[in-house]
Formats: structure tokens, C-alpha cells, sequence
């Protein structure tokens, strides 16, 4: 094992107990991320002179007898659409190619607090909108398990960077299953966490109900470090709840007996790849088999999940997307520059938006629209409480839910790029978590002709800590997490 | 619902301030009707006398999330001007084309 494979938990020991310094952590990450990304894509911005000054001052640290902080020297890549105070930070739009933020995201600050060294920013679908990662301004990722083929999205690139050994720990954020469906097709450990248990302040926005920032990483010990690490209440985000963050590491003891794993078996049974069931039914089975009891349950509204978030996500799209006007920050048209406004707006938002991103606030401006409202915007809303009240019935007699990620595994790129709508449907098992506001987590659990296959672990809200406990007991059971992709 | 024309995506379009190209208008035209089409299956769910989610945390009833409306340090002016693509910084001012064609 050479030190690209190291956990972030053990490279922060290695640090810590001074086999290993900072500096050369994180030299090793630099060489291996330009040795890597040209075939992968998975980074729009590396900054080698701030991460080497950011890990020489933790050596400086431990070399003054301070204790290291839970990532203390460990090497992470953030979702380009993270502010980080000087950092480009562009969400993969031309719209935003000259942006440098002012501020730090709230998840920065606790990133660098607890010693974490930020080496860039990963690509992604411009806005976070897609599933494939073939919407960035700056080219689609490719999967480093097979070059042709999608990474998933919208963190194309954290998920590409965790498996392709670029970084131990990478973040995302999931507004449908941006973290969970490309760590999916990546192999590796992605966690949604529940929505209010992460500080949203400095995510760009894509729809505010829904977003939240989680980790990427290749083990489940390091993503409940790394949620400990950033979750909690944050007054710059009314939305962050005030719930007591425990140390979900911790919790990680392997005992699943007689934790009640929900199914949703119709819910499960149609339109699912033949391969992903069997690795599917294969993880449930090792469930069982760790102690944990298999429950049939029913979420009758789940069917109608893809269509409440497209309208609702959409909706708030297309509201947030609205501060994008060529005046305050990024782009503007330099066809409509001596104006009149209204023409400047119009070109510099035409010019400046890729095409889903623009397909989106067109959708969600419709449904918002008079006459339009009540038919789909309020409906959405209304079959979003019936969906919750599904996930609230189930867990009054299952610990956690268990469901593929994603219906089929990871596609070619340019496969479904024609068809927006195929590629919308791709995302059913993801999108109902983000609804119901519930933490959810990927896990590794197969392949399919070498390409990875996940499941997922929904739990209850603010019930982190389960789900990790029954990912950490399956990871123990299992290889998958330790497979590494090809790529040299 | 009636399906969507091209007329419909250019009032969509100019209230979300998006001037879209000829090549845009029928490809929109297209896959947002198949969107919406697609969103019909809604209307066959009951839904009456239930509530809109437009919130989770509104159901959660988690209490203190308003803090004291006390002034705070804000950004400078410098740093919420130093994106602008055009500003008159000594001024403190986004600079904009005319307003008036």
C-alpha cells in the first residue's frame, strides 16, 4: 500500500505520529493529481502553493507540540461549487468563469479548523444539474474505471478523485444524488446527510429545500469523521438545525444485530438492471447474515418521485439562478454591453448558461407561472408530503431503508445526453431522500463487467449515525471498498 | 393540459430573462413538453386536504433558527465589487448599460 491508497484517518495518524509529514502528504497527492487528471478531467482548479503552504503550517504545528485536528494534514478536493475565499470557484459555468468569492463556505472554515488541506476544485455539472457530468462548461469527467464512461454527477469529480486515489477525502454536494449516484459509479463511500445537519452558507445554490454538502471518501470511518467534522447549527444558515453533532466515528462497532432493514420491494422490482439486483439482493443477504432483520415495507408514493423533484427542484432553480444578470459577479455578453439592460440580461444569461442548466429555469419559471402554479408547482408539493409520510410510516417499524442507487450501472458517455428526460429517470431511487429530507449513504457493493455497483442506506432524520453503523458492519463483511480502479 | 408551442417557450423564456437561439426554441419546445407530459401522472394522485411541503425543517418544528437582528460586520464594498465586470469602485457602484433602448 503506498500512500495515495492511505485512508484519511490513517494518513492523519501517520501525520500525527510523524512518519509522514504534511508537506509530503501532500506532495504525493499534487504528483499523483497531474498524473491522473488528464485522463480524468476530475479537476477544474489545483492550487499547489496554498496547499503546501496550508501543510507546512500543520508540520509547523506538530513540531510545536499541538495537537492535530481530525484531518489534521489530510489532503481533500472540494466541489467547485464551494466557495473558498481567493479560490476560483466556478460551478462548472461559463457564468461564473472569473469568479473569485469573497468569503469562505461554512464547510471550508470547519475543513481547514479541524486541519484539512485543500488541494482544488473538482468538475462537476455546471450548477450541480445533471447526472452524468457531461453538463460542465469545462468537459464531462471520466470514470477511472473505464475512461469511457460516466463518472455520474453532479460531483463527478470528488467521486472520480476518491477513486482514483487523487485525495482520501473528497466533498459534493446532493440536491436528487449528486454525492450518492456518482459515488455509486465510482466505488466509493458518498454520504448525503440529513437536510439542516450541514451549513449550506457558501454552496452555490441550486435548490434551496434540497441541497446539502456531504463527503466522499473510501471508507465509511473516514465520511462519519469527515461529517463530524462539518455538520452542526450555523447562524449563517437558518436552515443548519441545532441537533448535538455526536462523534460519528465512534459509533462505527460492527454490531448490527438486530437493526430492521426496510425494503421497498415493489418500489424495487421494476425497470432495475438485472446486475445491480443481484449485487443488490448479494448486500442484503450479508446484512442478514451480520444479524440485521430483512422487513418488507411499502412507499407507495415513491413512484411519483421523479416528477415532484423536477418540478420543485426546478421551480427553485430557476429562482435562485436568477442573481446570474452579468452585473454583480462572473460574466457578461459582449454583444450587449452598451445595452439597453433587459437585452443585457437576456444575452449574458444565453450566452453564459449551458443548455440544461437553462432547460431547468425554463422549466421551473413554466411551473411557476400563473395559471401553471396550482397544476404542477402546489401538486409537487402536495405529493411531497405523501411521499414523507411514506418514509415516516416505514420507519415506525424499520431502523433504515435499503435500495439500489442507481437503477442501472455506470453509462457511456454521450449515451442519454439526447434525452433529457431518460436521463432524469436514472435518478429514482436518489431523488425521494432529498424530499423527505433523510440522510443516505452509497456504499460499494459489486460490479458489473468492471464497472462499480452501490446500494444505499436511508435513515431517519438526523440518524446519521445508523446508517454509517450498518454501512461500516457491511464494509467489514465485504471487499468491494478495497478494489482500486485501473488507471495508473 | 394543452402542449406546449413555441410561443410558450419565448414567454417563458422572456420572463426568465434568457433570449434564447433559433435552434434553442423547437429543441426546448420539445423536451419540456415531454417533461411536462411526463409530470401529468401527478394529477391522478389524491391530494386532497393535504398540505404543501415546502419546507422540511418547517415539519421538523426546529425552534431558535432566527438569531437577533443586530447589525454585524458585512462584506466591504471592495471585496463585493471585485467581480463586478463593471463597476465604478472609487464611486462604491455596479456600473450597468443604459436602461432604456
Amino acid at each position: 500500500m503506498t500512500l495515495v491508497d492511505r485512508a484519511a484517518r490513517d494518513l492523519r495518524q501517520d501525520i500525527a505520529d510523524g512518519t509522514v509529514s504534511a508537506v509530503e502528504a501532500c506532495r504525493v497527492t499534487l504528483d499523483r493529481m497531474s498524473s491522473a487528471n488528464p485522463a480524468l478531467n476530475a479537476f477544474n482548479h489545483v492550487d499547489d502553493e496554498r496547499a503546501l503552504a496550508r501543510a507546512a503550517a500543520i508540520d509547523r504545528q506538530r513540531a510545536a507540540g499541538e495537537r492535530l485536528g481530525p484531518l489534521g494534514g489530510v489532503p481533500i478536493a472540494l466541489k467547485d461549487n464551494l466557495c473558498v475565499r481567493g479560490m476560483r470557484t466556478t460551478a462548472s459555468s461559463k457564468i461564473l468563469d472569473s469568479f473569485i468569492p469573497p468569503y469562505d463556505a461554512t464547510v471550508v472554515q470547519r475543513l481547514e479548523a479541524a486541519g484539512a488541506v485543500i488541494v482544488g476544485k473538482t468538475n462537476c455539472d455546471e450548477f450541480a444539474m445533471g447526472s452524468s457530468n457531461e453538463n460542465s462548461a469545462y468537459g464531462p469527467v471520466h470514470n477511472p474505471w473505464n475512461l469511457d464512461t460516466t463518472p455520474g454527477g453532479s460531483s463527478g469529480g470528488s467521486a472520480a478523485a476518491v477513486a482514483a486515489r487523487c485525495v482520501p477525502l473528497a466533498f459534493g454536494s446532493d440536491t436528487g444524488g449528486s454525492i450518492r449516484q456518482p459515488a455509486s459509479f465510482c466505488g466509493v463511500v458518498g454520504l448525503k446527510p440529513t437536510y439542516g445537519r450541514v451549513s449550506r452558507y457558501g454552496l452555490l445554490a441550486f435548490a434551496s429545500s434540497l441541497d446539502q454538502i456531504g463527503p466522499f471518501a473510501r471508507t465509511v470511518a473516514d465520511a462519519a469523521i469527515a461529517l463530524s467534522v462539518i455538520a452542526g447549527h450555523d447562524p449563517n444558515d437558518s436552515t443548519s438545525a441545532t441537533t448535538e453533532v455526536p462523534d460519528y466515528a465512534a459509533g462505527l462497532n460492527g454490531d448490527i444485530r438486530g437493526v430492521r432493514v426496510g425494503v421497498p420491494r415493489a418500489f424495487v422490482s421494476e425497470g432495475v438492471d438485472d446486475r445491480v439486483r443481484t449485487a443488490f439482493d448479494a448486500a442484503l443477504a450479508t446484512l442478514r447474515d451480520r444479524g440485521a432483520v430483512l422487513v418488507d415495507i411499502e412507499l407507495p408514493h415513491a413512484q411519483f418521485a421523479i416528477p415532484v423533484y423536477y418540478l420543485i427542484a426546478t421551480a427553485e432553480a430557476s429562482s435562485n439562478l436568477a442573481r446570474y444578470d452579468g452585473v454583480k459577479y462572473g460574466f457578461r455578453s459582449a454583444a450587449a454591453k452598451d445595452g439597453p439592460l433587459k437585452t443585457m440580461y437576456s444575452r449574458t444569461r444565453d450566452e453564459g448558461f449551458g443548455a440544461e442548466v437553462k432547460r431547468r429555469i425554463m422549466l421551473g419559471t413554466y411551473v411557476l407561472s400563473a395559471g401553471y402554479y396550482d397544476a404542477f408547482y402546489l401538486k409537487a408539493q402536495q405529493v411531497r408530503t405523501l411521499l414523507r409520510r411514506d418514509y415516516e410510516q416505514a420507519f415506525a417499524s424499520v431502523d433504515v431503508v435499503a435500495m439500489p442507487t442507481s437503477p442501472v450501472p455506470p453509462f457511456r458517455l454521450g449515451e442519454k445526453t439526447a434525452d433529457p428526460l431518460q436521463m432524469y429517470l436514472g435518478d429514482v431511487f436518489t431523488v425521494s431522500v432529498n424530499l423527505a429530507g433523510l440522510p443516505g449513504v452509497n456504499v460499494p457493493c459489486g460490479f458489473a463487467a468492471g464497472l462499480p455497483i452501490g446500494f444505499q442506506l436511508i435513515g431517519r432524520m438526523f440518524d446519521e449515525a445508523t446508517i454509517l453503523r450498518v454501512a461500516d458492519a457491511f464494509e467489514r463483511a465485504t471487499d468491494w471498498h478495497k478494489a482500486a480502479p485501473p488507471l495508473g | 393540459m394543452p402542449s406546449l408551442t413555441i410561443a410558450d417557450v419565448e414567454r417563458i423564456a422572456a420572463l426568465a430573462h434568457l433570449e434564447l437561439t433559433d435552434d434553442e426554441k423547437p429543441l426546448f419546445t420539445r423536451q419540456l413538453a415531454d417533461i411536462l407530459n411526463y409530470a401529468e401522472q401527478l394529477q391522478a394522485v389524491d391530494t386532497s386536504g393535504v398540505p404543501a411541503t415546502a419546507h422540511v425543517n418547517t415539519a421538523r418544528g426546529d425552534q431558535g433558527v432566527e438569531r437577533a437582528d443586530e447589525p454585524r460586520p458585512s462584506l466591504p464594498v471592495a471585496d463585493a465589487l471585485a467581480n463586478a465586470p463593471d463597476a465604478a469602485r472609487d464611486a462604491g457602484l455596479f456600473r450597468v448599460p443604459r436602461v432604456i433602448g
